[in-house]
């Protein structure tokens, strides 16, 4: 919540990080569900945004956005604050997020990424048109263009909030569990598309559930637990020790963490 | 001391409807009363705002804060009526519906403010300022007919709807306002569809999504003051819902359930209106409600989208249409087995006759069913019955057939090759699967799979009952 953009730019970098967070604390109903996180993603990572269930990943990003109050601290992308930068900013929501049995088409759906850049009363022009559909294509679903959206699978559902925010041509992108419950062929085009983003540079934050791949999919990962455990490049990171405290306690399921990553080591 | 509210001597439709209901209903249907004319207009384009405002509210999940506004709203019709009458001021309209929508904001508010500051459920919000305001209505209510010199008649117009009290003036309120919900709702189409759908991206973007739903919660609350005199408070949350609910049945679209609602909201209205006109004691309220909730069930029904008696009718289209592909695909079965497919096109006029006990036999149908869809089938001009039970392919059926045949079969061999079914299990997937066949499935089949010395028709790759090899 400052008000120019140049005094919060990290002194030791010329170019800010694509996010940057500082001491936020956030609190529903006097609750605290994040402490004191302080973190830096640099930009064109691919990061994997990992914790327990209620670890505070979906709110992490939430708060990124804009959309939880906050209690303390202070969050930069590209070196500004969020409103200066809504434009650059894609935020990929997890699925049951919204009702599907909504009137209207997957191409409505991914079109409405688009309203960001409209100004009032401004209709969506055949340009937008032709982008959505140029989404829709890498997300590889252009034949349910015109398919009633209570009409789609869970995957396709996936894909569609996916198209919506490439739509967008954002330069950060933050997807919450994008996935969860899809099959196989889903997961290998979400995986494109996440590599070719990272391919153009951009910077994209995925909360993730699945240790085993986490380690082949993300070069940074940030491990959260009501407070930040670690973030940083994967390799530096993603360590036995440092699952065992984001996960603490649950030691059948570290024999099973230790394995994924043996298992991750080797694949990668 | 007279009050405005009193039916004046014949400006009423009731007054006057003393005669039988046909001249009655005759009467209101021909428009030949000057007041008759205005209630309908009234109503009619109040239909229509309120069509399209309970779609924003029905998508929104917003749907039954206009029940709590328009119960918020009669504590304020009685303290305005009271206000005035002690005032000694008249008792117009304009003071009575700016109390309305004072109590019936403050209730909206409140019902909001529940939910997000107090952490009270939505359900629960509702339920809280419905019942203590309306409460309170009733309370005052009753103060008010004890009041001496007070005539408080009118104001049960407003709880159950009244539409013949409807004056020009009040006509030209209500179109004023359905001017305004129209213009909300072409200019900010995208804005609002962005809200409804997905308020959180709405907000992510930019757009300031508490004032658009404020600007939706102050169109509803107009909209429901206006509405009181014709539909009353109990009974306008219907026409918010009833319309938009009922619209949903016939279209998947945003855009289209607009109108389509729309339409059905000023439909309901008219015919409501002449309704309760003809016949007497029926409010207009309930006789509006009424006549939508069966617009509503004839959607529930009809519907082509989500419709009951529409799917159920497509699914019996659909199997017949099965039904009679396997016919065919039986004849040509048949002709197979004992050697008769005619060999060139113009072979075609001289198919041999099959049985339909055999066809039958194929299929495991019943006779009767055999025959009937034999009727069917000759309807179409496929085939021909002829005496001794028999039928004969046309030329047309033969072609028909012979690609029921292909395209069946190219799927069992894609089963089999691709899909590693047993062969158990091919020909009764194929017998489902190739009625969802498309050109460009047949294509990728065709294209796929070589089909030996016969390009067009392939050979069965399971054995036909009493099939003979080779042709
Ligand atoms: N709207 C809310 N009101 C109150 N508490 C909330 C709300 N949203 C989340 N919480 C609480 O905040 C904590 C963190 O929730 P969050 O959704 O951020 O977790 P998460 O890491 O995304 O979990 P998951 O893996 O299950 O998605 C949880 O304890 C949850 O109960
Ligand atoms: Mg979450």
């Amino acid at each position: 919540m400052s008000t120019s953009s140049s005094e919060a730019t990290p002194a030791n970098s010329s170019r800010p990080a694509a996010l940057s967070v500082r001491d936020l604390t956030i609190a529903y109903h006097r609750k605290p569900v994040l402490w004191n996180v302080s973190l830096e993603v640099p930009r064109g990572a691919l990061a994997g945004l990992i914790g327990p269930n209620g670890a505070g990943k979906s709110t992490l990003l939430k708060a990124v956005v804009d959309m939880v109050p906050r209690i303390s601290g202070e969050i930069r992308i590209l070196g500004r604050p969020y409103r200066a930068v809504r434009r650059q900013v894609a935020y990929v929501p997890q699925r049951e997020s919204v009702d599907w049995d909504f009137p209207a088409t997957v191409l409505d759906v991914v079109l409405m990424g688009t309203y960001g850049e409209l100004g009032w009363f401004q209709r969506v022009r055949q340009e937008h048109r032709r982008r959505a559909l140029e989404a829709l294509r890498k997300m590889e679903i252009e034949h349910l263009a015109h398919r009633q959206i209570s009409q789609l699978s869970g995957g396709q559902q996936q894909r569609t909030f996916l198209a919506r925010a490439l739509v967008q041509q954002a330069d950060v992108y933050l997807m919450d569990e994008p996935f969860a419950a899809v099959d196989a062929s889903t997961e290998a085009a979400i995986v494109r598309l996440l590599m070719e983003l990272r391919s153009q540079g951009k910077t994209i934050i995925v909360v993730h559930h699945d240790l085993q791949t986490a380690a082949e999919y993300f070069d940074f990962v940030i491990l959260l637990n009501l407070r930040l455990i670690a973030a940083g490049p994967t390799k530096e990171v993603f360590t036995r020790e440092n699952l065992q405290k984001t996960y603490g306690g649950k030691l059948t399921l570290l024999d099973e963490i230790g394995e994924a990553m043996r298992r991750g080591e080797q694949g990668g | 001391m007279e009050s405005a509210l009193v039916l004046p001597e014949g400006n009423a439709l009731l007054a006057q409807s003393s005669s039988p209901l046909w001249t009655a209903l005759a009467r209101a249907l021909t428009l030949q009363d000057y007041n008759t004319r205005v209630v309908l207009a009234g109503t009619l384009i109040l239909g229509l705002a309120c069509g399209l405002l309970g779609v924003y509210m029905l998508l929104r999940r917003r749907a039954l804060i206009g029940d709590a506004i328009s119960h918020a709203a009669l504590p304020g019709v009685v303290l305005a009526f009271l206000l005035s009458g002690d005032l000694g001021a008249e008792k117009s309209l304009g003071w009575l519906l700016l109390g309305a929508s004072i109590s019936g904001g403050i209730g909206g508010a409140t019902v909001l403010a529940l939910k997000q500051w107090a952490g009270v459920r939505d359900d629960a919000a509702l339920g809280i300022v419905l019942s203590v305001f309306f409460g309170a209505g009733v309370a005052l209510l009753k103060i008010a007919q004890h009041l001496p010199g007070a005539n408080p008649a009118g104001l049960e117009g407003f709880i159950y709807g009244k539409a013949s009290l409807i004056t020009l003036a009040d006509v030209r309120y209500i179109a004023w306002t359905t001017v305004v919900v129209l213009v909300v709702t072409v200019l900010f189409e995208k804005e609002l569809r962005l809200l409804c759908f997905d308020a959180q991206l709405a907000r992510c973007q930019g757009w300031p999504v508490g004032l658009l739903d404020g600007l939706l919660l102050a169109m509803v609350v107009v909209v429901t003051m206006v509405g009181l005199q014709a539909v009353g408070l109990i009974l306008i949350i219907a026409l918010l819902i009833v319309p938009a609910a009922a619209a949903r049945f016939w279209t998947d679209r945003m855009g289209r359930m607009l109108w389509i609602s729309a339409g059905l909201g000023g439909l309901a209205c008219s015919i409501g209106t002449l309704l309760s006109a003809s016949v007497e004691k029926v409010p207009s309220g309930a006789a509006i409600v009424l006549t939508a909730c069966t617009f509503f069930g004839v959607s529930f029904a009809m519907g082509p989208k989500r419709g009951v008696v529409w799917r159920w009718w497509q699914r019996v289209k659909q199997r017949l249409a099965f039904d009679e592909q396997h016919f065919l695909r039986a004849l040509f079965e048949l002709l197979e087995a004992s050697n008769t497919v005619p060999a060139h096109l113009h072979d075609l006029h001289h198919v041999a006759p099959i049985a339909l006990p055999a066809v039958a036999a194929q299929r495991h149908w019943s006779a009767v069913r055999t025959r009937w869809l034999a009727r069917r089938l000759e309807q179409r001009g496929l085939i021909v019955l002829q005496p001794g039970d028999e039928v004969r392919l046309t030329p047309r059926g033969m072609i028909a057939a012979a690609r029921a045949v292909r395209n069946h079969r190219l799927l069992e061999i894609y089963l089999l090759d691709r899909a590693q079914a047993p062969v158990s299990d091919v020909d009764r997937e194929a017998d489902f699967l190739e009625h969802g066949l498309q050109p460009e499935h047949l294509a990728e089949l065709s294209g796929e799979i070589a089909t030996g010395d016969r390009p067009d028709i392939p050979p069965s790759p399971h054995e036909l009952p009493a099939r003979d090899e080779d042709n």
